[in-house]
């Protein structure tokens, strides 16, 4: 399977998701934001980090680069693409999944393990997983997502909610919700469900040594689903 | 504008360095011939007053690659792989302004360490603010967390250690000390050694700005009309850009066109080119026309002294501009071509056609001031006379309650939590623990490293307390299992011109060399930060030690958390029960005087060897240093990161339990050992003549102190978690 990690000046976690997607058996190429075009792909990636230093709002530069008309092509034409934390930040500028994210509510950046749970199955990216809650790392300042009524409406008749930030046991609430975001939104897909933002970093979890290894379930889940 | 003495002295010259300059150059300087002497003459680059003693310090070892004097130091850590690391202060600029004078601190540390071709993997820092009751503490905490982590995170390296402190002698001078670590090949590390004629001299980065100009004395009113815009004295600080300096540097660096390669830092663009040409023997020449500006009528004087951060200065290999200004292209950066080397020894600057400095490079560097100041001897405190009867009227529950909510004790989470220390991926042993670990990307090895001080000790006797810290971070490397290998220091003290103040820097440097000739464990980097001080009256003495190691194999790394339940606690080292200067003494005492603990250089050695052979073996399931809060804070601090509990034995010493418990006697680990491999774990104690105590038994839930005493961990973990969230809330 072919992946696509793309690099945008300030991109920090670009090399992470090229580790993490190699070592699970896709064959991943480096693309350089000021491509046109991009190379046959599988899966494109928007990696973290902070792209254009943040300025103005995060990914909102980032968002109108040159290869983004050909991820916004790609993700139209059904393509699957996935933005993790600022690349979650640049779907959403783009457009690609509605809503914003908003500076985390207690003003700071939080770097930690958390637990999600995942709730809707019937997509590529978590089909067939065999468990609904995963122990994920975030690393952000600008995680709270938020959205109108309405889009929540929509969002939640769509079923576009992709994880849910929860305790090791699934539930979810106030307390255990590092960003306040809207009920616990911590990743979203658009309506086809072929892209998928969200915070955590799974590329931060695949082997024991480090935080944790929820990370391998779900990258060789998602290649297989691709397969 | 003409310069005279008076003048002179506005720049923070003495007048006597006046003189220097006029005989030295046969003439008056000009204003920007002025400001040039006057930032290279400064303590901050001439190293004026430490000059002397930094050479006592113990710098050679076989692992060395660099040592001082260079951006950072260097140490090899075999297969052809080298560690790159430094530490450097940024105290001034954090009290003013917390948040930027914090990020530029850590950009600039960044920034020396690829410098010399290492791509940075970790960072550590060590704050120090005045008392919890103070009102400034809070926001300055606030903004120097921000800042650190503001800088760090956009870098995308992790910060995977640091040490944090409170005590009323900062309350008007923060400490800010930022270290990183860099990975290198050990062919491929590059050096500030200008060489060879007519090599284009070129400048990448950001643009050159007003601001930071002159950061050391510039508060003169006859400057205000030459610089319209009076911008603070702290520079300003582009995470963003240092990432894609750090990018465009590395992939220039792939290649083979750079002769030297040189940060600006501290005096900008003055310090940088004339250290190249120094150290290359060379001369320089600058058309300051070329260098990128930020803002229109910029002077030579500004364009010299500015400190506006992330730039470079670069000399090139002829024809290879063309190739070096595509990558800087591709990234977004300025690249400029502003000058050559030549064979005058001279540095010499053009501005509009016109020369406006010619300076010869040796009369600002080896001919600059070096004093002998006059230092103050000091004396080993008298033995403090503690009515220890009154020990039997503490309840031992009631003091580790204190002890453990302590602002110096309490745990870190609200801090580190803000800096991103998983970045990378390599992160192997995240803050909180003994020591950051991180991989070297893609092998079995891992690099550990942690940082120190300990003020208290320093200033109740400094020699001691300079061995002390040495000792510690060479603990906290081996409580992790990694063979300590060098250290970087940063010597944060009161005024140089205070015999007391250069006593308290001359007898901790001593301390530091002896520990580290003793330990085998070199200082490779650092710097020295004067004049930390409030009106007349200077900091408590804070040496801060970087301390780095090497694992061979990650997957041996050891924990602080204790892992099984019916596993044994030894303790290795022993315990006389020295209370006084420890925290105990300080805090629930309230007595001050008397000696800090003592060091023993050969135990110290000795134990931590046995230690690593044990671990080396394999016979070590968890492990941790004793320092500050005694024994008692240390188990504790095991339990609550292992979610274990403990049974005590009743001690065998004819000491009390208070100083059982919380002496702060030097030398000692805790170590779990598995029932099975006990008699060999002893059996190589014994051998080696190692001190050490069965001191418990692994158990659920509780400590349990004596037959009186049980605290239960979820109560330790509030006693040790909720301070600092409570006081930042």
């Amino acid at each position: 399977m072919k992946s696509s990690v793309i690099t945008f000046p300030g991109s920090n976690c670009d090399r992470d998701m090229d580790v993490a997607l190699t070592k699970f058996g896709f064959k991943n190429k480096m693309v350089w934001h000021d491509d046109q075009e991009l190379p046959k792909s599988d899966l494109i990636v928007l990696p973290g980090g902070f792209s254009y230093g943040d300025y103005l709002r995060c990914g909102s530069m980032a968002s109108k680069s040159k290869i983004m008309h050909s991820v916004i092509n790609f993700a139209k034409s059904g393509g699957l693409v996935m933005g993790i934390c600022n690349g979650f930040q640049i779907l959403v500028e783009a457009g690609l999944v509605p809503g914003v994210l908003l500076r985390n509510k207690y003003l700071q950046f939080i770097c930690k393990n958390v637990h999600v749970k995942v709730d809707n199955k019937e997509n590529t990216f978590f089909k067939n997983l065999d468990k609904q809650v995963l122990e994920f790392h975030i690393a952000h300042n600008e995680g709270n997502y938020f959205c109108t009524n309405d889009q929540l409406k929509e969002i939640e008749d769509n079923n576009q909610i992709a994880i849910y930030y929860c305790d090791q046991n699934g539930n979810t609430n106030d307390q255990i919700n590092p960003n306040g975001s809207i009920k616990n939104i911590a990743g979203i897909f658009n309506k086809e469900k072929n892209v998928l933002g969200m915070m955590p970093h799974p590329e931060r979890m695949i082997d024991e040594s480090l935080s944790g290894e929820d990370g391998s379930i779900f990258f060789k889940n998602l290649l297989n689903n691709i397969k | 504008m003409l310069v005279d003495e008076k003048i002179a002295i506005e720049h923070g010259l003495k007048s006597d360095e006046y003189k220097k300059i006029c005989k030295l150059l046969k003439r008056v300087p000009n204003i920007t011939e002025l400001g040039i002497f006057s930032a290279m003459w400064n303590e901050h680059c001439s190293y004026k007053s430490s000059r002397i003693h930094l050479k006592k310090l113990h710098t050679k070892g076989k692992k060395v690659i660099q040592g001082p004097g260079e951006n950072a130091g260097v140490i090899d850590i075999e297969d052809g792989d080298a560690i790159v690391f430094k530490i450097e202060s940024h105290n001034h600029p954090s009290f003013i302004e917390p948040y930027q004078g914090a990020a530029t601190g850590v950009g600039g540390i960044m920034r020396d360490v690829f410098t010399m071709g290492a791509r940075p993997i970790a960072n550590l820092n060590s704050i120090h603010f005045g008392s919890s009751q103070n009102k400034k503490t809070k926001n300055l905490l606030r903004g120097v967390v921000h800042g650190i982590g503001g800088y760090g995170n956009c870098m995308g390296v992790p910060t995977i250690a640091g040490q944090t402190s409170f005590d009323s002698s900062y309350n008007g001078n923060i400490l800010v000390n930022a270290m990183t670590l860099g990975l290198v090949k050990k062919n491929k590390i590059f050096y500030s050694k200008a060489a060879g004629l007519n090599k284009p001299v070129i400048y990448v980065g950001s643009k050159t700005g007003r601001d930071g100009i002159h950061g050391a004395s510039m508060a003169s009113a006859s400057f205000d009309d030459k610089i319209e815009e009076k911008k603070p004295t702290v520079q300003v600080g582009d995470p963003f850009t240092e990432k894609l300096l750090l990018e465009a540097c590395l992939e220039l660096m792939a290649g083979d066109s750079i002769i030297a390669i040189q940060d600006m830092g501290a005096a900008g663009l003055t310090s940088s080119s004339i250290e190249m040409a120094s150290k290359g023997n060379l001369g320089i020449e600058i058309n300051l026309n070329k260098v990128p500006c930020r803002e229109t009528k910029m002077t030579p004087y500004e364009i010299m002294l500015s400190e506006s951060q992330e730039r470079m200065l670069i000399v090139l290999e002829n024809g290879k501009e063309d190739q070096a200004k595509k990558i800087f292209d591709k990234w977004g950066l300025d690249f400029a071509v502003i000058g050559k080397t030549t064979n005058t020894k001279n540095i010499e600057l053009f501005f509009d056609k016109k020369s406006v400095a010619k300076i010869p490079v040796n009369t600002l560097v080896e001919n600059s001031p070096m004093y002998d100041r006059k230092w103050k001897k000091s004396k080993l405190p008298k033995k403090n006379k503690i009515n220890k009867t009154e020990f039997n009227n503490f309840k031992i529950k009631d003091v580790l309650k204190k002890i453990l909510s302590n602002p110096n004790i309490c745990s870190k989470d609200w801090i580190w939590e803000q800096y991103d220390h998983t970045v990378m991926g390599d992160t192997i042993q995240k803050p909180g623990g003994d020591s950051g670990v991180v991989r070297v990307h893609g092998t079995e090895k891992a690099v550990a490293a942690t940082v120190d001080s300990s003020a208290v000790y320093c200033w109740a006797h400094p020699i001691t307390g300079g061995k002390q810290i040495v000792c510690e971070t060479w603990r906290n490397l081996i409580s992790v299992g990694a063979r300590p290998i060098a250290i970087t220091n940063c010597l944060n003290f009161g005024s140089p011109e205070n015999e007391e103040n250069m006593g308290e820097f001359v007898e901790c440097v001593q301390g530091i060399s002896e520990a580290c000739k003793y330990l085998d464990y070199p200082v490779v980097s650092g710097n020295v930060s004067f004049y930390n001080q409030t009106k007349d009256v200077g900091i408590k003495p804070t040496p801060t030690i970087g301390g780095v190691g090497l694992l061979r194999n990650y997957k041996n790394m050891i924990t602080m958390s204790f892992k099984d339940i019916g596993n044994q606690v030894l303790l290795i080292g022993k315990t006389e029960g020295h209370i006084d200067q420890s925290l105990f003494a300080r805090v629930i005492l309230d007595e001050k005087k008397g000696p800090p603990p003592e060091v023993n250089l050969f135990n110290e050695k000795n134990n931590g060897e046995t230690l690593l052979n044990l671990i080396e073996k394999n016979y070590i399931r968890s492990a941790h240093d004793i320092s500050l809060g005694g024994m008692l804070t240390a188990i504790s601090k095991m339990c609550i990161k292992g979610n274990k509990g403990i049974k005590l034995k009743k001690p065998k010493y004819l000491i009390s339990e208070i100083e059982y418990f919380f002496g702060e006697d030097q030398g000692r680990y805790l170590i779990e050992v598995n029932p099975k491999d006990l008699k060999e774990v002893i059996n190589i104690l014994n051998k080696n003549s190692v001190h050490y105590d069965e001191i418990g038994t692994i158990i659920e839930n509780d400590i349990e102190i004596n037959q009186k005493t049980k605290v239960t961990i979820d109560e330790l973990r509030s006693y040790n978690k909720s301070w600092l969230k409570k006081y930042m809330a």
